[in-house]
């Protein structure tokens, strides 16, 4: 039997005001973007733990998304800057692990950026699907069969 | 307070290497403070144990617990069960707070999972500066409230050394000069003649002589 070929599965933290409007647009505009991502809404990306993407690699994701508004832009005037040094300080720590560091990244798009968010999805697919599986072990190989 | 540092995953993943089950202690109190061994700290870092184990191949599971103070025996005892029930500690507490757990459970190895580096306070979001050298007879009544032997880098009781520039210290000049800031502060609160006073060397003797320190309250001793 052909092994079946790996899909990457991306969780992405999408702000409420910007990233997840745009994906919702996306939709509106029937843009396609690959089914690879599990979209978690967050009031702002300032709401992200440092922990949350620790135990989104930890217990399988293959990659993490934090999509944050355009810099300046925060409806909470500066919570995608916080988020931008958290995922900063998680990537290096990942790197100390031996995890690739490309595996967490964050993004900042508009609310009316429906059709840069699918290239940066698409974008993050792409990378994720270079550098392999999860190397803990626990990534699922088809995404479209499991929930996140 | 104390302020410590996470110590690197690479160096954690050696010092646990003997061991397949290990908790991940944090103390509630000054490490907390200073985001090094908190609760938060905790999580993230035994993830980090987990993941790079997994990657080693060297299986490792890792408990978590939080305790309120790990330099308190109060405290200590309910991390008891924890610690009986893992092969190794791996404390997130100040110094003081991994030996006072070590000293509790003679069988067990504790480890330290941060390096100490101070007693200092936050100066800003993010930053943290030593303040303290707990050198054990306080000059800072001397000195306007500034120490000199804490943050003056060649511990001056009579300066300045004559390097300084401006402000900044000559040995690192990303620092303020201690002895300008005595000044400064010693002419805002009308002292500058304190500066007058030639102060003998510094006996050392309750701090870097004979050991660790101790002291006895005898009025609160039962």
């Amino acid at each position: 039997m052909k092994p079946e070929a790996f899909e990457p599965k991306i969780l992405a933290f999408c702000c409420h005001y910007c990233a997840y409007s745009s994906a919702d647009l996306a939709g509106s505009m029937r843009l396609q973007y690959p089914p690879n991502v599990r979209i978690i809404r967050t009031p702002c990306t300032g709401r992200l733990e440092t922990e949350y993407f620790m135990k989104a690699l930890e217990k399988g994701a293959d990659g993490v998304l934090v999509a944050g508004c355009l810099e300046g832009g925060c409806h909470f005037i500066e919570g995608n800057y916080c988020a931008k040094r958290r995922v900063d300080y998680i990537r290096d720590l990942l790197a100390e692990i031996g995890i690739d560091k490309e595996r967490l990244r964050m993004v900042n798009v508009s609310a009316a950026m429906a059709r840069p968010l699918t290239e940066i999805i698409t974008d993050m697919v792409e990378t994720v699907r270079k550098l392999g599986p999860n190397p803990l072990g626990a990534a699922r190989t088809n995404p479209t069969l499991e929930t996140a | 307070m104390i302020v410590a540092e996470r110590k690197p995953i690479p160096e954690l993943m050696e010092i646990v290497k003997e061991h397949e089950k290990v908790l991940v202690l944090g103390c509630g109190t000054c490490v907390t403070v200073c985001l090094a061994g908190g609760e938060r700290e905790v999580s993230i870092i035994s993830s980090a144990l987990r993941m790079a184990s997994r990657l080693a191949g060297q299986p490792l599971d890792v408990e978590e617990l939080t305790i309120e103070r790990q330099c308190d025996n109060v405290f200590i005892e309910q991390a008891a069960e924890a610690i009986e029930r893992n092969d190794a500690v791996v404390s997130l507490g100040c110094g003081a707070g991994v030996q006072a757990i070590a000293e509790r459970f003679a069988g067990k190895p504790v480890y330290a999972g941060l390096d100490t580096a101070f007693i200092g306070i936050l100066e800003e979001r993010g930053i943290w500066t030593e303040k303290c050298a707990g050198c054990g007879s306080c000059v800072l009544h001397e000195y306007g409230g500034i120490c000199p032997v804490t943050r003056c880098a060649k511990r001056m009781l009579n300066g300045p050394c004559g390097g300084s520039r401006e402000d900044r210290c000559e040995v690192r000049p990303d620092r303020q000069c201690a002895w300008q800031l005595i000044y400064e502060r010693l002419k805002g609160i009308g002292q500058l003649d304190r500066l007058k006073k030639i102060t003998p060397p510094k006996n050392w003797n309750s701090s870097l002589d004979g050991g660790y320190r101790v002291i006895v309250r005898e009025d609160h001793r039962i």
